[in-house]
């Protein structure tokens, strides 16, 4: 396959998935994975020291609807979103129509009174199925580069 | 009513000798504060350092804090576990920056004097000067100094020390009671699953005294109704030991309870929603006894919690008062196969700062502090069940909560 339009198929993805969240369409997020995958948040150090607990975890479609809904009919949290900016992008290689892309991301979490603030920083490890034009997350594990978080994550990063 | 020396310096003074309505100024208070470090964290309390497996080897050190003040536990060369200030004699400063490895020593980056695993002084640079100019005065011994040392305990695979040479063994101290429970759940090796922090925009007590809190859970917690896995018939009940300060509460796993109880309230929590993969409460029981939530606290900070298979130890640490570190230790243990793992791991969504009944405790605390600003007199109520600290064989009551301040009443002489 084309190893540019390889890339500007994870492109869009990444981007596509950085809307979903930050433009509160997190009824289309679990529809960039396959399923099944892993979705896991977790801390550098736990992630460095080869601990597997994480913030968040989803190894199916199931979990990661179950999480939507809870977000929109569950659990109680002060009103806020995210803005998401995703940095550079490594293709680190392309091995059975599997991509492993690494890239780096800040988030800006914007409370309803309008208090911005630098939420997380961290690095994606994804693995990106590009067996098919629709580009689809076999696995994403959010990294975040702090083991702190302030108050809470209600929203997925 | 207390047994204890008061400090000196004011402290806020409360309405009436009941435990029940407690004055808002303790959680916005700066003397307030400053003299629970000293009458509570420095004081006749044991609080939790580490577990005993992440000081396995002779060297193995943690360094982590009682109240604000810095401390290393590690473990020595005869194999016993030792705890000290990190602080050194000379300059004051701060011996031990890691969080965690394996030393032969403690040197002090700042001129190097080192300490041996007991936190004895063992070497002072230059203490003979260079070529006999300077170096310490010949009166100046080296083993006259040590870092100071706290008390160790050891119970269930945790590691807990206290300052107080006066305070009871740690057993006797937590009750029989509080000791059973805490060895109900320690009952294998553990070993570390992962760890998380949240930082949290209050005083450390509204996070205490939500945990402590067995009112709240059903009507705070949405997902627990919204999702009819937690019951308020569900059989269980406190312990609370006599000083007040550490109890435990349970509840036990009954699926033919009915939540008519919910529906008789007319609570919000009335809904038809499901889960669409329950594996995130699909839960073993694991301890044979039916008991699916065991909540116990040890005053003045310290979490051990089984909620399902989600086994973790929780550490609400002060940082000003208006200030909180909440350390998650989320445990497994050496017996458990990959399914296991795995389950935990998938329940681990119910808990934590992400968690599906932990979120809210997150933010409520903050949003107390944030109602208190400059809006302090007055005292809370916290007479649900009464006005004793009592163990109890039901849950709808504040009992524990008032255990809590019962004991903080005693140690701060007020």
């Amino acid at each position: 396959m084309d190893e540019q339009a390889i890339r500007l198929g994870i492109q869009e993805l990444i981007g596509e998935y950085a809307e979903c969240i930050d433009e509160d369409r997190l009824e289309d997020w679990p529809e960039l994975f396959t399923d099944p995958y892993k979705y896991l948040i977790i801390s550098r150090s736990n992630h460095d020291a080869g601990m597997r607990q994480g913030v968040m975890y989803a190894a199916t479609k199931g979990m990661m609807l179950d999480r939507v809904l809870t977000i929109r009919q569950a659990n109680l949290f002060e009103p806020h979103g995210y803005r998401h900016v995703v940095g550079p992008t490594r293709l680190k290689s392309v091995e059975d129509d599997v991509a492993i892309v690494h890239s780096h991301f800040i988030v800006a979490r914007i409370m309803h009174s309008g208090e911005t603030v630098l939420f997380a920083t961290g690095r994606y490890l994804d693995r990106i199925d590009v067996s098919t034009p629709d580009y689809r997350f076999k696995e994403r594990i959010v990294v975040l580069d702090s083991d702190q978080i302030d108050t809470l994550l209600a929203i997925p990063l | 009513m207390s047994q204890y020396e008061p400090h000196d310096g004011p402290s806020v003074s409360w309405p009436s000798n009941s435990i029940s309505e407690v004055p808002f100024q303790v959680y916005t208070d700066q003397a307030q504060y400053d003299r629970e470090q000293k009458c509570l964290f420095q004081g006749p309390t044991w609080n939790y350092l580490c577990l005993e497996v992440e000081l396995d080897k002779p060297g193995d050190f943690v360094s982590t804090t009682v109240g604000e003040i810095a401390v290393i536990a590690a473990r020595d060369t005869a194999g016993d576990i030792n705890a000290f200030v990190n602080r050194c004699v000379h300059r004051g400063n701060l011996l031990c920056m890691k969080r965690q490895g394996n030393v032969k020593k403690f040197t002090c980056v700042y001129h190097g004097w080192t300490y041996d695993l007991e936190g004895q002084l063992t070497g002072v640079s230059f203490e003979k000067g260079i070529q006999n100019n300077g170096g310490m005065p010949p009166e100046f011994r080296k083993d006259e100094h040590a870092l100071r040392r706290l008390r160790v305990a050891v119970l269930g695979g945790l590691v807990f020390a206290t300052f107080s040479d006066e305070v009871a063994d740690l057993e006797d101290w937590l009750g029989p009671d509080v000791t059973r429970g805490l060895l109900r759940v320690m009952n294998r090796t553990p070993y570390i699953l992962g760890r998380n922090t949240q930082i949290l925009p209050n005083n450390w007590k509204l996070y205490i005294e939500n945990v402590k809190d067995t009112y709240h859970a059903s009507i705070l917690h949405l997902f627990l109704t919204t999702f009819k896995v937690n019951k308020l018939t569900m059989p269980g009940g406190v312990y609370i030991n006599p000083d007040g300060g550490n109890h435990y509460t349970f509840a036990k796993h009954d699926y033919t309870a009915e939540d008519t109880e919910y529906k008789d309230a007319g609570m919000r929590s009335e809904s038809d929603l499901q889960l669409q993969d329950s594996s995130v409460v699909d839960s073993v029981d694991e301890y044979g006894d039916s008991v699916s939530v065991q909540i116990l606290v040890v005053f003045p900070g310290m979490v051990l919690q089984q909620v399902r298979n989600t086994i973790a130890v929780r550490v609400i640490r002060p940082r000003g008062v208006d200030k909180s570190e909440l350390e998650w230790i989320h445990l497994g243990f050496d017996t458990d196969d990959e399914a296991m793992t795995e389950r935990r791991l998938r329940q681990g969504n119910l808990i934590g700062p992400a968690g599906y009944i932990a979120m809210e405790d997150g933010f409520v605390g903050g949003f107390v502090q944030r109602a208190l600003h400059y809006n302090d007199d007055g005292a809370g109520i916290v007479m649900m069940g009464g006005h004793e600290a009592d163990s109890q064989p039901f849950k709808t009551s504040e009992a524990s909560i008032r255990g809590f301040w019962k004991h903080y009443r005693m140690l701060m002489g007020s």
